[in-house]
């Protein structure tokens, strides 16, 4: 087998391309608006009312107990059949959202809880309300907890929007594949699409002990 | 005099029947305590006597099951926001979240395990409260806590964060977190009890120095010695009741109930 250098060389412009404007934007896009449910969600889980709290272990057990690809292709393929037509993108986004907002509820729900019930009292007996002590005292300290395992999550994300590919959203691994299919070079286009997604998580793995050394500045080591 | 008559004006704070279970677990069994303008009431007793669950249902942070806490108007007349004009909360029917939020406006609370926030340097821990609560200036209200931080001793500590300072240096910080928010009274829940027993003396001096000042306190404590020397009136608690109450050096020099005898002898056994 003689090796087609040209292609290898060719076909990393579309498939970086792909990354900058398919992979990178859906992941950030996900998971911002991932973790603003997440955050909604921790919250109604730990809420006194057990409707709230119900909907939210509801919420949370239906996200965790099925694919990502069956959200992904009810969303994108099923909603049709109920009148509700969604774009690739937004149909992507909303799946990669729920899918987030699902697992990061419990990472969040969790390092709340880990925060010492000294501190909201702390917060009361200075005078705060029960909303000024969540912002300002506890959640600042659960960030911390919760920046490792939320780094997880979204490490994942970058490498579960290639199933974006399967609902036609033009992302790294669409390209690849339609290179590959195009060039029957599978092995080549295939690795070239693992070396890039390598390479993005890598830099996140670096962000992450960065942040975490920055937010564990006061805490004793 | 009926004790709660708003023409005493001494009075800062009146608690009438405060009763509290938890579950099963009958902790309060109708507690009377008043608290007058610049004196220090210790509250001193076994531990589960309930002393601490008085103190935290002076500021909500336990909600008795029923009773009355009064808090009379504030010595400046109310300058503090809404924080001086009297106050009264009869815990037998349902008490909303504004009203253990005007009852706590009236006090700051000092705790055993100091709780600063570990996030926040020394300086903001003690203006977190004025300014974010109380609207103060944040100039105004930073150059009042490192004037209460210099007075501690700790005034060059204000930007560490509080892993970084001893535990009798984190609870003089929490007396200056307190103090900042310039509360009608101050409440201290064993302020000393997690000290290691060489920092215990470097707190109680700053407490006495305030008793001194003339601030109003509740005081949980076990340190006897302590309680005599700068309590105006010691309270003895066991079994959720009042054993004995009055003048520091009678209830702990001459105690006249069995229980409180063998309380106080028992402690000073121990030192």
């Amino acid at each position: 087998m003689t090796f087609n250098w040209d292609l290898v060389w060719s076909s990393f412009g579309p498939i970086i391309g792909g990354a900058l404007t398919g992979t990178i934007p859906l992941t950030l896009a996900s998971f911002a608006f991932g973790l603003l449910l997440a955050l909604l969600v921790a919250l109604l889980r730990l809420s006194p009312n057990r409707v709230l709290s119900g909907i939210a272990r509801f919420y949370v057990s239906v996200i965790r107990g099925t694919p990502l690809l069956v959200q992904l292709f009810v969303i994108f393929y099923g909603l049709p059949s109920l009148g509700v037509k969604l774009e690739p993108w937004p149909s992507a986004i909303i799946a990669f959202s729920l899918n987030v907002g699902g697992y990061a509820a419990e990472i969040i729900r969790a390092a709340i809880l880990s925060v010492p019930k000294g501190q909201w009292e702390a917060g009361h007996t200075i005078g705060m309300s029960g909303t000024q002590t969540l912002v300002r005292i506890i959640l600042p300290q659960a960030a911390r907890v919760s920046v490792p395992p939320l780094s997880n999550t979204f490490i994942s994300l970058v490498k579960d929007t290639s199933l974006a590919s399967l609902i036609l959203v033009t992302e790294l691994f669409r390209n690849a594949q339609q290179i590959a299919a195009f060039s029957q070079e599978f092995m080549v286009l295939y690795l070239e699409a693992a070396l890039v997604y390598w390479v993005v998580c890598l830099a996140l793995s670096t962000a992450q002990s960065a942040l975490e050394r920055r937010l564990d500045r006061y805490v004793a080591h | 005099m009926s004790p709660t008559d708003p023409v005493d004006a001494s009075l800062v704070l009146s608690a009438r029947g405060l009763t509290k279970s938890f579950g099963s677990n009958t902790v309060l069994r109708g507690i009377d305590l008043d608290v007058r303008r610049g004196k220090v009431v210790a509250l001193i007793g076994p531990s589960g006597s309930g002393k601490t669950t008085v103190l935290r249902s002076l500021n909500g942070l336990e909600v008795p099951d029923g009773g009355t806490v009064t808090f009379g108007v504030a010595a400046d007349g109310g300058g503090s926001g809404g924080a001086g004009r009297p106050l009264a909360l009869d815990f037998g029917s349902p008490v909303g979240k504004r009203e253990i939020a005007a009852l706590r406006d009236r006090s700051a609370m000092v705790f055993q395990h100091y709780n600063l926030f570990p996030h926040m340097t020394v300086l903001k821990n003690v203006t977190e409260g004025p300014v974010q609560v109380q609207k103060r200036p944040k100039a105004e209200a930073e150059a009042e806590a490192l004037r209460l931080l210099a007075r501690v001793g700790l005034a060059e500590k204000r930007d560490a964060y509080p892993f970084q300072l001893s535990g009798g240096q984190q609870q003089r910080v929490g007396i200056v977190r307190a103090l900042a928010l310039k509360p009608q009274l101050l409440l201290f829940d064993e302020p000393t009890s997690a000290l290691d027993p060489e920092l215990v003396g470097e707190v109680l001096a700053v407490i006495k120095e305030l008793a001194e000042e003339g601030w109003t306190m509740v005081i949980v404590t076990h340190e006897l010695g302590f309680a005599r020397h700068v309590a105006d009136e010691v309270v003895f608690m066991d079994g959720g009741v009042v054993v004995e109450r009055g003048p520091a050096a009678e209830v702990l020099g001459a105690p006249r109930q069995e229980r409180t005898k063998q309380f106080v002898k028992r402690i000073q056994h121990e030192v």
